[in-house]
């Protein structure tokens, strides 16, 4: 019987640990895109009912390290973690995008330094606190963006582009660290 | 020379530099000018036109002469200003522009024939013959003329761009710009102050003045060192506020790693910053003037305020026998300084007669000028015209003031036009010039230090009024408030060459001339003299040159105006705003799931958009691509062959009107689809054009997946976004890009069944997966999807898995097709399959042809809208003689056919009157052994077995073809069926 594999596109490549700033992989679980159906309270509703967050408002997520839900543009969530409860597809359009997009985690006392060479976005902590999410671009690429702590940072890129996003991260990781 | 105890400098730090191959000695803090001047070298570069030797004329950013090539090899880096280029070990430095040495230059003969070569003489002389210019004139004027070159090598040392945000931003770090950032940081902003020196305190590092009753350096220390404790402030010397731009955007310069031998290829040698400011305080002081006079050039005259600076900041003397030429007070300090020095002060030759300057230990000439200067390669002597008589006098440095000028440059950027002061004889910046600026201090016309720092709280005051902050106290220290008393002097009369700008060989002359001839307004004498348009923009000459045209066509400065001061204010390397982007930063590198082992088959990899894709997999007994293509052909059609599919864009809609948004963006009818099936559909754009094409599949009863091609990915999702926004925004539809989710895999041929029938859990049969179903299915366990349509014309599958089984599903689906004498085809194959079966891609939907062109005029459905249809059914896009889509083959004896062939009638001309369409695509058909083509010819298939004549007029190749029906393979459709 045949066994097919999975494989990420990035583990192999990382951890990195550039200067103050540590890049590794990160293993969200589930990736589904919400798209509320008419009324986005009732998809928020069943979210909070079925895994515990709520939908956040615009550059904002809701939830946690094992449950997160992005604001991923118009109309549209990401929830990360768990696999979705049948009970969204009630209130809104529920697609599975878990291997579409790669995600990282860059975390360190330089990391707001780091993401400042590629994202042209006021990432410091008064602009984009702790929960804050955009959709922007890191270098040439389209990202998502949050911030998941203090000094810690999750990005998601799309899949095929992932030897891409470690590439530029890489650059600009250096590029701090060789200042100091 | 140096002097003993006077500086900045580490002396305990010695640094060895090499400037023409020669070793000098200087200290930490040096910069390249400053120890050269030391050692008491003054000549240092050839103009740019007449080769004329020159020293440094300045001690700043705005130096125009002293234009160096910095290091050796590929990372050598020309016209480096001198001033600014700081020394360290091992720093090599060159001398450009002059051959075969600076001390020696053969073309210094060009200021021989200067008579011949004055301003417009080159739009003159070399208007004819015309083709000339380019092939003669341009280059041996080019090479005569000029700075330094590149290496022409790939510059390896890397770059950085950065992005910086602030409530304030402080542009210059003098006294003005230190108490604003001072005053704004206690106040709890968030302050970015930015100056292009190595360390904080602008005309306070170069001055004898004390302010809070210390010296202006340890003050400015003292400040600097507060502020670099603050978690508020960030302080970024070395760099250059270059532009600024719309909503408080400034672009600044940052030179990270030029004044370090350390080079490696990481470390950053420059960053261009993009800094948003909610508000911005300027304090980037101001620029002295030189005085023109003949012979005014010499290596040893410098402005006053340079002479100065190199005594105080760097304690060096630039002679040993100083003069002063000056319009006004301020430049006396430089005699005074000097003296005070213990340097011998030959002379201060002032302009005025009016001037009080109290006991001297020097003779002043009052109500004097000089007139003309002697020596050789240096200054010896200088001429001055008394109130008695003509005198000379021997010296070595004459320190020159005309007075000085606001650096008004960045107020100036969004096209404000800088206000004419009087009494400062000057401009200063226009009110609200650029929104959000605040300009202060010398830049803003107030040149007492004690002004200036009130001047910085003042301006700091106003900006954190704007950003709603209150104002912390900052005491004002105390520091001199002389007054700046000047009368104007811009060119002394005279016969000879008295120089303007020293950059480009712009004298009093040219200026006068182009009045003369008729270029008045100040934009045409600048591009006829080309007054300020050197890398230095003319920083030293602008208002000088001006004031002369002002004089010579007889109206005031304020309304002969001034040239447009365009960014950057200082030169920018292309590497530095490019940085990120050299190599493999370029685009973002997009990869299939199964590119590593495509690789590993040795496939050569070609960039379909963002995306790489194998070309062909060749094995090791064949020599040439179409060996390879030939064989993959032959999978296809023989056995199976193993395609990646994945870089076509899929879209995943759904909602209660999924099938309407369908039937509206495809010209052909989708809301009647049955689940479990798939349908080929056109897109249009607006315009009637086709946009697109591709199959969409139902899933179910309101969910569909519709694949795009790979390159119209990005503008189909565009397309549908514009159509739900704008359009129908009413719809109950969502969707979203699934291109990056599903790994896609073409199985194609007549034994794709039996290699799928072992890997799928359920058996699959043409009863439940006819031509054009698709379902869900498991593939070895994975949930995957099924498509059977085809590209190729034979009978064929798309299977999807998620991405991660991607890499392990190809590696399965090559092994199978390899053990049923099949395997992995590439893009080659996959032209050559679709071409043999007349399929467009967008090489045929290019943008300029219509469903009626390719022959889909059925497919625009009469029983509905769709965007596009009613455009594209206007007279001109439907009639018969529309150059029409037609298969090719080549009849005669010449056999090739080339993509971008003209079509012309049998016998006729090839000329562009006769064109009659051209050729698309061609392919060698291993089918028919034969080439052939798809292309586009008027009037179309109804010229089916009509000679043409095909003529590459690139490639020089002329080919008889006949006109056949683009679907060469198979046209009765049945093997689909299979």
């Amino acid at each position: 019987m045949v066994e097919l594999k999975a494989l990420n596109p990035i583990e192999r490549k990382l951890p990195l640990s550039i200067g103050g700033a540590l890049l590794e992989a990160l293993d969200l679980g589930a990736l589904t895109s919400l798209s509320p159906l008419a009324d986005p309270a009732a998809l928020s509703e069943a979210l909070e009912a079925a895994h515990g967050v709520e939908l956040p408002k615009p550059g904002q997520s809701t939830g946690g390290d094992d449950v997160r839900c992005l604001w991923f543009g118009r109309a549209e969530f990401l929830l990360l973690g768990p696999v979705p409860s049948d009970a969204l597809a009630q209130n809104g359009f529920v697609v599975d995008l878990s291997d579409a997009w790669c995600a990282v985690s860059l975390s360190g006392a330089a990391s707001e330094n780091v993401l400042a060479r590629l994202i042209p976005l006021d990432l410091r902590s008064r602009a984009f606190p702790v929960g804050a999410t955009a959709r922007t671009q890191l270098q040439h690429m389209n990202v998502s963006i949050t911030r998941v702590g203090v000094d810690r940072f999750m990005i998601l890129a799309f899949r095929s582009m992932a030897a891409t996003l470690v590439h530029d991260l890489k650059n600009a990781m250096e590029g701090v660290a060789a200042r100091d | 020379m140096r002097v003993a105890g006077k500086g900045l400098i580490d002396r305990t730090k010695p640094v060895r530099f090499t400037f023409d191959g020669k070793s000098y000695g200087g200290f930490q803090g040096d910069t390249v000018a400053s120890a050269l001047l030391a050692n008491e070298v003054r000549l240092m570069a050839r103009s740019f036109k007449y080769h004329r030797p020159r020293g440094v004329l300045t001690a700043g950013s705005e130096e125009p002469n002293a234009l160096m090539t910095a290091g050796v090899g590929a990372q050598a880096e020309p016209n480096v200003r001198a001033t600014t280029q700081e020394i360290y070990e091992g720093l090599k430095m060159r001398s450009q522009n002059a051959f075969p040495s600076l001390a020696f230059d053969l073309m210094a003969i060009n200021d021989l024939a200067a008579p011949f070569l004055g301003a417009g003489f080159y739009y003159k002389t070399f208007m004819w013959p015309r083709r000339f210019w380019e092939a003669l004139y341009e280059p041996v004027i080019r090479r005569a003329a000029g700075l330094g070159g590149l290496s022409g090598k790939s510059n390896p040392d890397p770059y950085e761009k950065a992005f910086a945000f602030c409530d304030l931003l402080v542009i210059g770090g003098g006294p003005t710009g230190l108490m604003a950032a001072l005053t704004a940081a206690r106040s709890g902003a968030d302050v970015i102050i930015a100056d292009e020196d190595t360390r904080l305190g602008g005309r306070l590092l170069a001055e004898v003045e004390t302010v809070g009753h210390k010296a202006g350096h340890a003050w400015a220390a003292e400040v600097a060192a507060e502020l670099d404790g603050m978690d508020n402030v960030r302080i970024m010397t070395r760099t250059t506020v270059t532009g600024a731009y719309d909503g408080g955007m400034y672009a600044a310069l940052e030179r990270v790693n030029h004044h370090r031998p350390r080079r490696d290829s990481i470390t950053p040698l420059e960053c261009f910053w993009r800094i948003h400011a909610k508000q911005t305080v300027l304090a980037a002081g101001a620029q002295e003037r030189p005085i023109a006079f003949q012979n005014n050039d010499r290596p040893g005259i410098m402005t006053a305020g340079a002479v100065r600076a190199y005594l105080n900041r760097w304690g060096v003397a630039p002679g040993k026998h100083v003069t002063v030429f000056a319009n006004n007070d301020d430049a006396h300090r430089t005699a005074r300084d000097m003296a005070a020095a213990g340097v011998h002060v030959a002379a201060v030759i002032d302009s005025r007669h009016d001037t009080d300057v109290g006991n001297t230990p020097y003779r002043v000439f009052k109500g004097a000028q000089v007139c003309g200067s002697g020596g050789r390669k240096e200054l010896e002597s200088i001429q001055i015209r008394t109130t008695t008589g003509m005198e000379a006098i021997q010296t070595d440095c004459l320190a020159v003031s005309g007075g000085w000028n606001p650096a008004v440059h960045l107020t100036c950027h969004m096209n404000g036009r800088p206000t004419w002061r009087a009494d400062i004889q000057a401009f200063v910046p226009s009110e609200g010039a650029v929104p959000g600026m605040i300009p202060a201090g010398a830049c803003n016309g107030v040149f007492s230090t004690s002004g200036c720092l009130a001047s910085g709280v003042e301006a700091a005051t106003k900006a954190l009024a704007a950003l709603d902050r209150k104002v912390a106290l900052v005491e004002l220290p105390d520091a001199d408030d002389v007054p700046y008393k000047m009368t104007p002097l811009w060119a002394v009369a005279g016969k000879g060459r008295a120089w303007l700008d020293f950059q480009n060989d712009v004298s009093v002359k040219d200026i006068k001339q182009a009045a003369q001839e008729n270029f008045r307004s100040v934009e045409h004498m600048k591009r006829y003299t080309t007054q300020g348009m050197a890398t230095d923009q003319g920083k030293s000459s602008n208002v000088a040159s001006l004031a002369i045209l002002a004089d010579a066509t007889g109206r005031g400065i304020p309304e002969t105006g001034t040239t447009t001061f365009r960014p950057p204010y200082t030169p920018v390397s292309i590497a530095a705003m490019g940085a990120g982007a050299q190599g493999k930063g370029f685009a973002p590198q997009r990869f299939t799931t199964s590119h590593e082992q495509s690789v590993q088959m040795g496939a050569p990899m070609i960039e379909a958009g963002l995306w790489y894709r194998p070309s062909y997999f060749p094995r090791d007994s064949e020599k040439h691509w179409r060996q390879s293509c030939d064989r993959e052909v032959g999978y296809v059609r023989g056995t199976v062959g193993v395609c990646d599919v994945s870089t076509l864009g899929k879209i995943d809609i759904q909602g209660q009107d999924a099938a309407a948004l369908l039937d509206f963006v495809y010209t052909n009818m989708f809301s009647t689809l049955k689940v479990g099936r798939v349908r080929y559909g056109l897109m249009l754009r607006e315009d009637g054009f086709v946009m697109d094409d591709g199959t969409c599949a139902r899933l179910g009863d309101t969910h569909f997946v519709m694949t795009t091609t790979t390159a119209a990915a990005g503008a189909v999702m565009r397309h549908l976004e514009f159509v739900t926004q704008c359009l129908h925004p009413e719809w109950q539809v969502s969707f979203t890009s699934v291109t990056e989710q599903w790994a896609q895999f073409a199985v194609a041929g007549p034994k794709s069944r039996d290699l799928l029938n072992g890997l799928l859990k359920d058996r699959i049969g043409d009863e439940r997966w006819p031509f054009m179903a698709c379902g869900p299915v498991s593939v070895a366990g994975v949930a995957g999807r099924l498509f059977r349509i085809s590209f190729s014309g034979e009978h064929a599958y798309e299977i999807a898995v998620p991405s991660r089984y991607g890499a392990s599903l190809f590696a399965e689906l090559v092994k199978r097709a390899e053990a049923m004498e099949g395997g992995a085809y590439g893009m080659e194959a996959l032209n050559v399959l679709r071409i043999e079966k007349g399929h467009i891609t967008h090489s045929e939907i290019h943008g300029r042809t219509t469903a009626f062109d390719i022959g889909m005029a059925r497919m625009v459905s009469a029983k509905k809208d769709c965007v596009g249809k009613t455009m594209a059914a206007r007279p001109g896009l439907v009639e018969e003689d529309r150059e029409r889509l037609v298969g090719l083959r080549p009849v005669g004896d010449v056999k090739a056919l080339n993509a971008g062939a003209h079509l012309f009638a049998h016998k006729a001309d090839a000329v562009r009157q006769n064109d009659q369409g051209y050729v698309t695509s061609v392919a060698f058909s291993p089918s028919l052994q034969s080439m052939i083509g798809l292309g586009f010819l008027k009037g179309g298939l109804a010229r089916e077995g009509e000679i043409i004549r095909a003529v590459d007029h690139l490639r020089g190749y002329d080919t008889e073809l006949e006109v056949c029906s683009p679907v060469f393979v198979d046209p009765e459709g049945e093997r689909v069926r299979g």
